[in-house]
């Protein structure tokens, strides 16, 4: 059978992921140090863990209203306002989803007309431009640069918009650079939007791990801007619950109308033991949270120096578990330095070119580990780079 | 202060600088700090904890429960010197439980050489008027660490 005729053009014409790629590489290699997982290395606190078993011993082993149990929806709105000044009503601006995956997924195909334009702060996640392609929209990579911290700036985004742009994607804190957007940063992003028709997707997923004296700002709390932004936000890494599936959207009653459809045909509902484990996240896990963050912060001090002793180097990350070092100082490509690092000192970090053609020059390291595993880790590095001189 | 402690207690190998980078604080003000604890017996020691299992030691540990009867003006303390400055004697503690008063953990090479240990050193003190041994078959968990093979990372890579 010729699959090539039956397959989706749009489907097989997306690019595999250059991270996927690269790990394939790991496979035979023996005692490998690796700082490349995206995902914490703290296991789901027992209590929440508890929640999620006792559930299931209750039977409660059915549906959920589609939008995600009210109890959870309500705690959901309840963390939103408490933590991020955020206020939704939990009966018709909330829906649970699967990860926050789904609910970006939900979104841009409640917002998306065919060739509608999607700006996409690059570097960031893989997964924003594919799924933009396949609802139909038209991916504007807007590339950001070590000048600006990797920050989005008022001037990159004028240069953007186009009659075309429907919707602008805000992923901070970033995954791969660990760059944030301070209230002060996204003060001039909302000058500029209010008052357009242009939505915001606000990826927060990262959002409790943020290491300044003030915590994370979203966007949507800003004046004039709820009314035109999709919060995404989940349990996956404030909570350690990636193998959950939990996430949800907050949004204005017209757009989680139209998402609440596409949920419904598409999922039916996200996980019910997931969601009432994520229900008693929402109201004991705060302290499970800080130290988490307090542990992630740790490490992160941690590894700046320690990258920055051995002569790699990088600006300071202010959120999510990320630094992302500069390594084109050495002569080779993100790539090939990489490889090399893999094959000499059997350390694996992931090339900023996983992440877009801008990502060359740039490696990203997770410091989603312990501080041994780290050290160790910087040893092996400080070998490479003295063979490198 | 107390967080040094912390850090220092899960991993004693930290360095003073280590722990001063993590901590966002003075190096020379944390190495300092350490120096205070050292010398006032907040830190009373630093001790690699080791399976012996992997090595061909003959050892065997065993959780002893003491009644002891402290006479008039001696109480525990007393007691309790005399049975700790015995070298084999590796952790002493007075309990709360109402079955036995005093619970001793020690090491000898064999189950025989921990018998005479309780025989002939503890039981014959004068305030113990009981003793009950244990031997430990098997340790799983010490100190806050797994004896087991280290704990293999299972997290999957993926697209994050």
């Amino acid at each position: 059978m010729d699959y090539s005729k039956v397959l989706s053009h749009s489907a097989a014409s997306l690019r595999p992921s250059g991270i996927r790629r690269f790990f394939d590489m790991l496979q035979g290699v023996e005692d490998v140090i690796a700082l490349t997982v995206g995902q914490p290395d703290f296991d789901t606190p027992w209590h929440i863990r508890e929640a999620g078993i006792e559930s299931l011993r209750e039977g409660k082993t059915y549906y959920t209203s589609n939008a995600g149990l009210p109890e959870m929806r309500a705690e959901i709105a309840n963390y939103l306002s408490r933590r991020f000044d955020l206020h939704y009503d939990p009966l018709n601006e909330i829906i649970v989803t699967i990860g926050g995956s789904e609910a970006i997924d939900m979104a841009f195909r409640a917002l998306l007309n065919p060739g509608d334009e999607v700006i996409v702060p690059m570097p960031s996640f893989v997964c924003y431009t594919p799924l933009v392609t396949m609802a139909g929209g038209a991916p504007i990579e807007l590339v950001t640069t070590a000048q600006t911290g990797f920050k989005l700036t008022a001037e990159a985004l004028r240069a953007a918009i186009t009659p075309r742009t429907k919707l602008l994607v805000l992923p901070y804190p970033n995954n791969p650079t660990g760059a944030i957007m301070t209230e002060q940063d996204l003060l001039p992003i909302a000058q500029m939007l209010r008052d357009t028709d242009i939505m915001v997707l606000s990826d927060e997923i990262y959002a409790e791990m943020t290491y300044t004296a003030r915590p994370h700002v979203s966007i949507a709390s800003l004046p004039g801007m709820k009314e035109r932004t999709i919060v995404v936000n989940g349990f996956s890494k404030a909570y350690a619950m990636t193998g959950w599936r939990m996430g949800y959207s907050a949004a204005p009653a017209p757009v989680t109308e139209q998402m609440l459809k596409l949920h419904q045909y598409g999922i039916m509902c996200a996980p019910t033991t997931s969601q009432y484990a994520a229900i008693e996240a929402l109201r004991h896990g705060d302290e499970d949270i800080a130290y988490m963050t307090e542990e992630y912060n740790r490490r992160r001090r941690f590894i700046v120096d320690g990258l920055r002793k051995i002569g790699i180097p990088c600006h300071e990350p202010e959120g999510a578990f990320y630094v992302f070092p500069q390594i084109g100082a050495f002569g080779l490509s993100s790539e090939e330095f990489c490889q090399r690092l893999l094959a000499e000192q059997r350390v694996a970090i992931v090339p900023g070119t996983a992440f877009g053609d801008c990502g060359e020059g740039f490696a990203r390291i997770s410091y989603a580990y312990s501080i041994e595993h780290i050290a160790e880790a910087l040893k092996r590095m400080e070998r490479f780079v003295q063979s490198l001189k | 202060m107390d967080t040094i402690l912390q850090l220092l207690e899960k991993n004693a190998r930290l360095t003073a600088e280590q722990i001063a980078v993590m901590l966002n604080r003075d190096p020379a003000e944390v190495a300092k700090a350490i120096d205070e604890y050292e010398k006032n017996g907040t830190i009373l020691g630093y001790h690699a904890l080791v399976d012996w299992d992997k090595t061909d030691r003959e050892y065997v540990t065993a959780v002893i429960e003491l009644k002891v009867e402290p006479t008039r003006d001696r109480g525990f303390d007393r007691i309790a010197e005399q049975i700790y400055r015995y070298p084999e004697v590796q952790s002493l503690q007075i309990m709360s439980s109402a079955g036995y008063d005093l619970m001793l953990i020690m090491e000898g090479r064999t189950m025989k050489e921990i018998a005479y240990f309780v025989a002939y050193k503890l039981a014959t003190l004068e305030d113990v008027r009981s003793t009950a041994t244990h031997f430990v078959l098997k340790k799983y968990k010490d100190k806050g660490i797994v004896y087991s093979a280290p704990k293999r990372d299972e997290r999957e890579q993926g697209m994050v």
